[in-house]
């Protein structure tokens, strides 16, 4: 089974790219054509995946950013996201994980305490931020809020072009 | 919502004056904050519940008189504590409440055919339903139609019930002043419209606030594991589930029976300290319910939503209606949904 590594690819160019994991695809579809909108002068790629670990098959450029994205409706989802952060190493969690939790303003649907996640986001010392994907007026701070983390991550790690351009974008 | 170690009292406040002695309320504001305080710890606990079992006070409980309480769907609204309520004004309470029926129905505002206008209203205090010594007592409200016949013996038909009760609860009694009575869990059952002027009365004169409450499928899940361990001799109905799958165009119901002996062979496996039921025990039961499932019909279950769930103790809905079968466990049940009250409330 195939990790994911941070530096097991050379970076390209004034790119950056985000994955983002979840068993919601309608959810992270509006959420990354929402991303891709947002005005950046160095290009931006988001890929979608259900659940990692990702097929080796497929040729893809380096990860910069995962997000996780747990739906509180759905204890499934959760369960999903445990499973995939198994394949996901270590180094990772150094600023270039994120968790997205969706659905607590409707807290007569959710199935998951919201503790259940603050308590994850803790243990993997990554930040999380709430959002409600199913409103639309939410996906642009959503969005915005990513963007900068993605910024904010990769200016940590030396050598990274992109999140010069990121951030006056 | 989620019960923390049980928080000892606060310490007494020191003789000396200070400045915020000075404030009204200001030892209630400052046992509030630390309330809040307490919640929002950062690393959580993971919360811990009693089985629900009888209690010294149950005793006090005449099977008889709470009857009426049982095998009727009650639909929840929780409440802000009441302002200068006393239980010894009820008969003039039952007064002002029934000429303000009256006065609404005529005023063509819940119009239908037919209505019989003479209806008679009781306040009762309803004994022994409480938690500790400390909760004030519950108390009744009935809609009665008045007979026509002049006899006095003709008790006439219960058209509309509510109750209010409060069932440990501590947590929201500490933090309001002596003005006001902490009832903060309301039932009802009967026609809504009878409902919405009972609350309109009781908002304009306890200057107090009902909302609906909604039970999330988080709590129908520990109310599924609380239920199905309590101990029963024997068991009146299926342990049932229903959950509810949204997809387009219209959503599907999935319902899963069980027999209540099984589901308590399943929780006992499950069970292991006694006395107390933790969270990831209650997550270990549904597991065990969701593979089952998936191993017979490849479907998460956990990707959907548990809108129902139906034990011999008690049945509940997620829109806040709930059933409750057995009188020995009333109290058990009664203090999770003061609990739930009490929570949105705050």
């Amino acid at each position: 089974m195939s990790v994911l590594r941070p530096l097991d690819k050379l970076p390209s160019l004034n790119t950056a790219t985000i994955l983002l994991v979840g068993t919601e695809d309608a959810l992270l579809q509006q959420l990354a054509d929402s991303m891709l909108k947002e005005d950046c002068t160095s290009e931006l790629k988001v890929h979608l995946a259900k659940s990692l670990p990702l097929p080796s098959s497929v040729n893809r450029p380096r990860i910069d950013l995962i997000v996780f994205v747990v739906n509180l409706h759905s204890k499934y989802s959760l369960q999903n996201t445990e499973e995939s952060l198994r394949h996901v190493d270590a180094s990772f969690f150094l600023g270039k994980v994120c968790f997205l939790a969706t659905g607590a303003g409707r807290e007569s649907h959710c199935s998951i305490h919201r503790h259940t996640v603050v308590k994850l986001a803790h243990t993997y010392q990554s930040p999380l931020l709430y959002c409600d994907l199913e409103v639309p007026c939410s996906w642009v701070p959503t969005s915005l809020s990513l963007l900068t983390w993605l910024a904010q991550g990769l200016s940590e790690w030396p050598g990274s072009q992109a999140s010069a351009a990121l951030t006056d974008g | 919502m989620d019960s923390y170690d049980a928080s000892e009292s606060t310490p007494r406040q020191s003789t000396s004056l200070r400045p915020e002695d000075y404030f009204i309320g200001a030892t209630f504001l400052q046992k509030r904050l630390e309330s809040v305080r307490k919640q929002t710890s950062f690393i959580p606990t993971p919360p811990r519940r009693k089985i629900p079992h009888c209690s010294q006070l149950q005793e006090d409980v005449d099977p008889q008189k709470v009857a009426f309480l049982l095998h009727k769907q009650w639909t929840l609204y929780s409440l802000t504590p009441l302002y200068k309520f006393s239980y010894s004004n009820l008969k003039e309470y039952s007064r002002l409440l029934n000429a303000f029926i009256v006065a609404e129905k005529q005023k063509g505002l819940a119009v239908e055919v037919g209505e019989d206008f003479n209806v008679k209203v009781i306040f009762s205090t309803v004994l022994g339903i409480k938690g500790t010594q400390r909760d004030p007592e519950a108390f009744l409200v009935q809609i009665l139609s008045k007979s026509q016949l002049p006899s006095e013996n003709r008790e006439g038909k219960v058209l509309w019930t509510g109750w209010f009760c409060c069932i440990f609860g501590d947590s929201l009694l500490e933090t309001v002043s002596e003005d006001f009575t902490c009832l903060p869990l309301f039932l009802a059952n009967g026609a809504e419209s009878n409902t919405a002027i009972i609350g309109t009365w009781f908002q304009k004169t306890f200057d107090c606030y009902f909302s609906p409450l909604a039970i999330n499928a988080f709590n129908l899940s520990w109310m599924a594991a609380m239920w199905t361990a309590c101990k029963m001799d024997h068991y009146v109905a299926t342990t049932e589930f229903l959950w509810s799958v949204p997809c387009s165009p219209q959503s599907l119901d999935i319902s899963y029976a069980i027999h209540p002996e099984d589901a308590k062979a399943l929780w006992d496996s499950v069970h292991k300290t006694p006395g107390e039921v933790t969270q990831e025990e209650v997550d270990l039961f549904m597991d065990c319910l969701y593979s089952h499932f998936h191993r017979h019909f490849k479907i998460h279950l956990s990707a959907t939503r548990l809108v129902r769930v139906s034990t011999s103790v008690a049945s509940a809905h997620t829109d806040g209606k709930i059933k409750i079968l057995c009188h020995k466990y009333l109290i058990g049940v009664l203090a999770y949904l003061t609990e739930l009250a009490i929570f949105q409330i705050e």
